[in-house]
């Protein structure tokens, strides 16, 4: 299968290994920014196969597990009022909210519905004006582009039944606030595909710069992220910190200029809580005040909550590469994909599921 | 057609000449007039005074009785209908017990104004594919529900078949052993979740939904000692090989290289983030052999029209790092998670 197999080829995989092992003087600790690029690293087994020369931190691009509880509550809220329907990535469904997540609320009568687009959430309110229809907008830049659209279709349609709860998330602030703190121990980053492909790779010229760090750009398959390392690991013997762009096949240096024209027309950018690390400045997106009849928050009244972290769940030392999945005291036995104590277990991008889905057994 | 004089008035049908109205289920004359005319294509000699219970001669002296309800939706999607899956099914789960599947109940339960003309195309389709496994529909049950009380149509089979090849099952599966699948897998799954969310890819993958038991008869046919068989229904091929090794208490390996998966399934599971390997099969099944017996076995099965891509995916080898592993292609082996909970609710 195109742009699938040739990113697959075991020869090139061992030959780009073996580059690693002879380039790198020593162990080089280096964290992918997204929770697509965990998946891929340890569904291949590259962390075992690189186990001595590279350490991986796994880094906060999980959109789902950084999205506060108290978003989670507010659509399971609106999703149990009368002739409401919540509608959101599956994703979405079995992270916890303060006390339910949403398919539990589903299960007690709540109305959430499933889309892959969001679009399709505009099309659901469209076919149907005697409910109201609120679409859970979460995820990186990578999503923005979709559900910016559709408010603006929703607004093009006239509707007045559709809303959504905005709960972007950016990724470049999350990774300045990693650099910032303290006993921070990344010495490169493989930065997030899909997010390039929208916003494309200019702003982390500064970035950097400014900590001295080398950010390759990556895809998700064993080529990409071996060859994002290799890249690393240049740099960092010969003491430069750039930016390359090794996910060329999607990836261009201005990004999608149609979409971003899109997003700037639709979002501002703003400060945003991230479930399990707090505030970050610059962080999320708000809807622009030209648009606000489609901000559920406003529209319904919404009650600022105070933040409740109800488990113990350590989802933010996660989520920082402060530790692993598996250094966690709860991994594997309070906290399992059937009983997950915080989102980072349940998400398809949370590195503690990546764990527990391709390497809980070799621990 | 119905032959008996017409001395009664007619009973009200709500006006609805083409719907299923709480009338016809209710046993009076609309429920016989529906029985003889939509479940005519079922006829044979069980069916002719449709009573209570259907009496059966059997020529072994082991049977296996199974039963499984199907709820799927769309009731119509590439490669099948709700009526052929119900009785593949219910067929499959005999056939890899070993057993050659003779007889089925048939239960359906309808949502009140539901269409004749599409319950005339699925008993059409449940007749086609009962003519096709060779049993018969010898005895069932039409029940109408009020609206909202079903999603539209619900089936019940259960099955009877004659047990001819016995397998050791699972638990003995020991350090060799070679793991077969008789075709593509993933393609059920996908083409039901498609057709539901009308995700308009194309081409579609299309449901493999078909009857294994010429398969398991080729294998028995042959003197293969087939050491365990199972259809990969929900959970796919994983949920097999995870049940099989808690039986066994082995690893399996499996080779990614190896498993068959066609262009279609493999593009929508990569667009849509799924693991071909945890999605549901029809009409393919997982069998494990003895090393010695694995080629022929793939021989004989590739003599079979329904199994005629099998291949060998993997083998057993003591306990390692996980109960199921996978071979990737840096060579590592990668353990295979079980699916947890379904990612395509209702696909049967």
């Amino acid at each position: 299968m195109k742009y699938v197999d040739e990113y697959r080829n075991p020869q090139i995989c061992r030959r780009l290994v073996a580059e690693i092992r002879a380039s790198a003087s020593r162990c080089y600790t280096i964290m992918e920014v997204c929770g697509g690029q965990t998946h891929g690293l340890l569904m291949h087994g590259i962390d075992q196969e690189l186990d001595g020369v590279i350490e991986l931190l796994h880094g906060p691009g999980c959109p789902v597990c950084v999205t506060p509880a108290e978003d989670i509550d507010f659509a399971i809220s609106l999703c149990q009022r009368e002739r409401f329907t919540v509608v959101t990535f599956g994703d979405m469904l079995r992270v916890p909210g303060t006390t339910l997540s949403l398919r539990e609320a589903r299960a007690r009568g709540g109305d959430v519905r499933l889309v892959y687009s969001p679009l399709d959430a505009v099309q659901l309110a469209k076919s149907d004006p005697s409910r109201e229809f609120v679409f859970f907008a979460v995820g990186f830049e990578t999503t923005t582009p979709a559900t910016a659209l559709a408010v603006q279709q929703a607004a093009s349609l006239g509707l007045e039944n559709f809303s959504m709860i905005v709960a972007h998330v950016r990724v470049q602030p999350a990774m300045e606030a990693i650099m910032d703190a303290d006993a921070c121990r990344v010495e490169a980053f493989l930065a997030a595909g899909h997010v390039c492909t929208v916003n494309g790779y200019a702003s982390y010229d500064r970035f950097a710069e400014r900590y001295r760090v080398p950010v390759v750009v990556t895809g998700f398959e064993p080529v990409d992220l071996l060859g994002g390392i290799l890249s690393c690991v240049l740099q960092l013997e010969q003491g430069v910190a750039k930016v390359e762009n090794r996910y060329e096949r999607s990836v261009h240096h201005a990004g999608n200029i149609e979409a971003l024209r899109v997003v700037d027309e639709t979002y501002a950018i703003c400060d945003q809580p991230w479930r399990g690390l707090g505030k970050i400045p610059n962080g999320g997106l708000r809807l622009r005040d030209h648009w606000r009849q489609f901000d559920a928050a406003q529209k319904f009244s919404r009650v600022a909550m105070p933040i409740v972290e109800p488990t113990p769940c350590r989802s933010g030392d996660v989520l920082t590469g402060r530790i692993r999945p598996t250094e966690c005291e709860y991994f594997g036995r309070e906290c399992t994909q059937d009983t997950p104590l915080g989102a980072p277990m349940v998400s398809s991008e949370g590195a503690c599921a990546a764990y527990a889905r391709h390497a809980r057994q070799r621990v | 057609m119905n032959d008996e004089p017409s001395l009664s008035c007619p009973l009200p049908d709500d006006g609805r000449d083409g719907e299923i109205s709480l009338a016809h289920g209710e046993g009076g004359r609309l429920t016989r007039e529906l029985l003889r005319d939509l479940l005519a294509p079922l006829q044979n000699e069980h069916l002719v005074s449709l009573p209570d219970g259907a009496t059966l001669t059997a020529s072994s002296e082991q049977l296996v009785f199974t039963t499984d309800s199907y709820v799927v939706t769309p009731l119509f999607f590439p490669g099948g209908d709700i009526g052929s899956l119900a009785v593949f099914g219910t067929a499959n789960d005999l056939a890899v017990s070993g057993a050659r599947p003779r007889w089925l109940s048939l239960s359906l339960i309808i949502e009140e104004r539901f269409s004749k003309r599409e319950l005339a195309r699925i008993v059409a389709s449940i007749a086609q594919a009962a003519l096709t496994t060779n049993v018969q529909i010898v005895t069932g049950d039409t029940k109408v529900v009020p609206r909202g009380a079903a999603d539209r149509l619900f089936i019940n089979t259960a099955g009877i078949g004659e047990l001819t090849l016995p397998t050791p099952g699972p638990g003995k599966l020991e350090e060799g052993d070679r793991i077969l699948v008789t075709g593509p897998i993933g393609q059920h799954g996908l083409a039901v979740l498609i057709a539901r969310e009308g995700l308009g890819l194309d081409p579609v993958p299309v449901s493999d939904s078909a009857s294994l038991w010429p398969a398991v008869d080729a294998l028995r046919d042959a003197g293969i000692q087939v050491k365990a068989m199972r259809d990969a229904t929900r959970g796919g091929v994983a949920a097999v090989l995870h049940e099989w090794a808690d039986a066994c208490s082995q690893t399996l390996v499996l080779e990614a290289e190896a498993i068959p998966i066609r262009p279609t399934c493999r593009g929508a599971c990569e667009l849509l983030g799924l693991d071909p390997l945890h999605i549901a099969c029809e009409g393919t099944m997982v069998v494990a052999v003895a090393d010695k017996e694995a080629d022929k076995a793939l021989r004989v099965l590739r003599d079979v029209a329904v199994s005629h891509s099998a291949v060998e995916i993997g083998s057993v080898v003591e306990r390692r790092i996980a109960p199921v592993a996978i071979r990737r292609s840096l060579g590592q082996l990668v353990p295979l998670d079980e699916p947890t909970g379904a990612p395509l609710p209702r696909i049967c």
